[in-house]
């Protein structure tokens, strides 16, 4: 890491406001992103590639829905429970990490991490348009912050590839698949 | 590529333990949809009429509806057929809930059951991983608790579960199948789960389902999505609350039942209590709603919230939907908490709402009455709520008296003697019906009641009003927006339909526009069941979201199946026409076609026979509901008329006699 000063710019945040007092617990936020982010779009649809999640247990009237977040490479070192009008709330409830200690977040197939885009090049994101109990609300604001590349999205997924194989193992299995064409 | 299905569904041998994943015909799907409509197709291929409910040769078929698992909203149900011990006809019980997309995405269109298990088992889905695995350690639980134990010894908290309880177990006539928020509850499917020794099946999946044009599909979910927003900001005027909005009726939602205490009947279907719904009554109930009910809550991919989280105080919780609340109060005579109290524990045992608490109330009837004796009740408690409580164990456990009545009034009834048939005064097709008795026939819910194959009226009924309008100004206004009509001629229908004078009922809705209108009805809700939507946003309520002009476009956009109104209108009569065959094999006739015979007082034999005899001819059925020669070929029925000549069901001689009639 340098200790170079970074430029400050304006940039819009955008919050999902979460009530999930509201949550009807019906999964609309898992269909619609999933199929959104299926390619082509809206091809196929599978909840278990949404970079939405509810993390709910019914009998105990827990419904909460989570975004995907950042990729971790490992998991925490402690846990939390939280206890929260009297309900017990699981560790990791609230945690929008894809990350090993579980399966949320991940490509089925692939493992790879996923992370909420927030639907770009849509008005809003398609769960919050598809979430008409208003569990799930839309808030934008302006924030002054310090410069900062973002990674691709091709990156974090070699990153993590990386991180479970071996960066030698993907430069050979790339060399391998260019050699293929 | 298979497109909204997987085509593939899962055959599981129960008596080897066999399990083979097999791929299904593409034109069979084309032909008969899915869910219900393929069902049908396997179910007359492979359960010939001699096969008893509860033999191992009798199938117990999970069918998810063709469009589940895409993003079509609503569309989450799952059809389970088998024959009924009940009935002995064909059951098709459906839920919604979370189940039909689960097992989609673990690629499967269907579980098909057949043999029977030795050991009491659980089928474990994972994926393409799929065991049957031992459930000695579950046997007696609830079917909740069942759920929550299979979700934890797999460490799936995901996995959606359907179970039986212990009334499945001890196959009581009249058990569910049970899945979180919803079940299959009528005509005791859960009996022959647990005759197979099947104590639940639980799924995971993480595969992908596909929709043909996925454009085209999107903005046909983006549409109802709004149409459902419209519809909930503008309920229709004029009808009751409960008919004006969509879902379900909302019985989760309201405090008000003043129409439902008063109108329908208390006790074995017996007492309308009018003036009952009085101002302390409402506070009391409100009361108990408000302190049990957690939240609202939906099926999957679904805005409707026509379920509730119940948490009665010192009780497990359960969830709860439609008109299970009211039903063991008003069998028992006893207020809303006594009605969430005693629903825990039957929801638990996996019972059905509707006949449960109607067995219970006939075997009180028959004791007060003589036919039934003290000494057929030993030790049972003095006050209504704890005899309640008391049947309900009898029953569950096939113990003593709950033995007979397990098997519901109808086979109770003729077990007991002794004049007790007249106390089963509430069936049709032997199948306890909802407590209502009324005055002036509606010559539309007669046909409804008489030839549905559902035997459950709210699952005939929707579409067309139930009433008409006091004034000609609402009736047009109503017209304005009902493009949901297949045909302008509907609009006609209500326009001129009167309370008063001479187009008011019996007699109007015409003989003739009665059997449009039923035909209508029935045929939404066919075609729901296949493609595994809820009717609560189509067939049930009033201008729904979906609709026989848009439903084509979804089977088309999603399914890859070229459908227009024609061809899904002619696919609903196929497979409609097959559940019919089904029953004309197993021996039913116009004879079983009618309503209890105090549904209605004033009752006209005349016309009735008159609606009979034009509604069977409109649907292609012979004087005695079977289905004709011609008719059946015109659907490419063929192998149907075929086996009805073989088995002397369908003569030469009778099909030569009716080709000349439709040739005039």
């Amino acid at each position: 890491m340098s200790g170079d000063k970074k430029d400050k710019i304006t940039k819009t945040i955008k919050t999902i406001r979460v009530d999930v007092d509201k949550c009807n617990g019906c999964r609309a936020c898992e269909v619609i992103c999933s199929a959104f982010h299926a390619a082509p779009k809206y091809s196929s649809n599978n909840p278990a590639r949404s970079r939405i999640r509810i993390i709910r247990e019914p009998i105990r009237d827990l419904y909460i829905p989570v975004y995907a977040g950042e990729y971790t490479v490992a998991e925490c070192a402690g846990r939390d429970k939280y206890t929260i009008d009297g309900k017990e709330y699981d560790e990791c409830a609230f945690c929008r990490a894809s990350c090993p200690s579980r399966d949320e977040f991940k490509e089925p197939d692939s493992g790879l991490p996923l992370k909420c885009d927030m639907c770009e090049g849509e008005e809003e994101p398609l769960c919050v348009k598809w979430c008409i109990h208003d569990a799930l609300i839309l808030e934008e604001r302006e924030e002054e912050v310090e410069e900062q590349e973002e990674l691709e999205e091709l990156e974090i997924g070699l990153g993590s590839l990386a991180d479970r194989f071996g960066m030698q193992e993907i430069l050979d299995a790339v060399a391998r698949l260019s050699q293929k064409d | 590529m298979r497109y909204a299905e997987t085509g593939f569904n899962l055959e599981v041998d129960l008596t080897r333990g066999n399990i083979e994943k097999v791929a299904t015909d593409p034109r069979d799907t084309e032909l008969y949809l899915g869910g219900l409509g393929t069902n049908a197709k396997i179910l007359w291929d492979r359960v010939p009429p001699e096969v008893e409910p509860f033999s191992p040769d009798n199938l117990l078929i999970f069918g998810a509806g063709l469009l589940c698992g895409t993003p079509a909203i609503g569309c989450n149900r799952t059809i389970v057929t088998t024959i009924s011990p009940q009935t002995k006809l064909m059951a098709f019980s459906m839920m919604g809930g979370f189940f039909a997309p689960e097992l989609k995405y673990a690629g499967l269109d269907k579980v098909i059951f057949r043999g029977k298990s030795p050991d009491l088992v659980y089928l474990w889905i994972n994926n393409d991983t799929v065991e049957l695995r031992d459930a000695a350690h579950l046997k007696g639980k609830g079917s909740i608790e069942t759920a929550e134990i299979i979700r934890k010894e797999l460490k799936q908290p995901k996995a959606q579960v359907a179970a039986i309880g212990k009334a499945g177990e001890n196959r009581v006539f009249y058990a569910s199948i049970e899945q979180g928020r919803s079940s299959a509850s009528r005509g005791g499917i859960g009996a022959v789960m647990g005759d197979k020794n099947i104590k639940a099946i639980v799924v995971r999946g993480t595969k992908d389902i596909n929709v043909a044009e996925p454009e085209e599909f999107m903005g046909l979910c983006n549409e109802v999505m709004d149409y459902i927003q419209f519809r909930n900001e503008n309920p229709i005027p004029g009808v009751m609350p409960i008919l004006a909005g969509l879902g379900s009726p909302q019985e989760m939602k309201v405090h008000d039942e003043k129409w439902h205490t008063e109108n329908f009947n208390w006790g074995n279907s017996r007492t309308r209590r009018k003036g009952f719904w009085t101002e302390d009554v409402a506070r009391e109930w409100m009361e108990t709603l408000d302190n049990s009910r957690t939240r609202l809550i939906s099926c999957y991919n679904c805005p409707m919230t026509c379920g509730a989280t119940i948490s009665m105080p010192g009780l497990p919780t359960y969830m709860m939907k439609c008109f299970t609340k009211l039903t063991y109060t008003m069998g028992a005579y006893s207020d809303l908490d006594f009605g969430l109290r005693i629903a825990q524990k039957a929801t638990e045992y996996g019972l059905d709402g509707f006949s449960a608490p109607q067995v219970m109330a006939f075997a009180l009837e028959l004791l007060e009455d003589g036919i039934l004796h003290k000494d057929d009740f030993p030790d049972m408690p003095e006050d209504n709520d704890g005899r309640f409580f008391y049947l309900l164990d009898k029953i569950v456990n096939r113990e003593g008296i709950g033995d007979i009545l397990a098997n519901g009034t109808y086979w109770a009834a003729k077990e007991i003697g002794n004049g007790a048939e007249a106390y089963a005064h509430n069936n049709i097709k032997k199948h306890e019906q909802l407590p209502l008795k009324l005055s002036m026939l509606n010559p539309i819910y007669f046909l409804m009641y008489c030839t549905g194959e559902k035997i459950n009226i709210t699952q005939i009924e929707g579409q067309f009003p139930q009433a008409p309008y006091p004034k000609r100004e609402h009736r047009e206004k109503f017209c304005e927006d009902w493009f949901h009509v297949p045909d302008e001629k509907f609009k006609q229908y209500f326009l001129d339909w009167e309370p008063r004078g001479e187009n008011s009922m019996p007699f109007y809705p015409t003989v003739d526009m009665c059997c449009d209108i039923v035909d209508w009805q029935e045929r939404m809700h066919y075609i729901d069941d296949a493609l595994g939507q809820c009717s609560g946003l189509s067939a049930f309520p009033l201008k729904p979201p979906y609709h026989i002009h848009n439903y084509p476009k979804f089977i088309s956009a999603g399914a890859g199946i070229d459908m227009d109104e024609e061809a899904l209108t002619q696919a609903a009569r196929r497979y409609r026409t097959l559940v019919r065959a089904i029953n004309i094999r197993r021996g039913m006739r116009r004879k079983d076609e009618r309503p209890p015979e105090d549904h209605w007082k004033k009752r006209f034999p005349e016309l009735e026979k008159e609606l009979l005899d034009a509604y069977y001819k409109f649907k292609g059925w012979n004087n005695d509901g079977i289905p004709t020669k011609e008719y059946l070929q015109e659907l490419g029925l063929d192998y149907v008329s075929e086996d009805f000549l073989k088995r002397g069901i369908l003569t030469d001689s009778e099909d030569a006699s009716s080709t000349e009639a439709s040739a005039e």
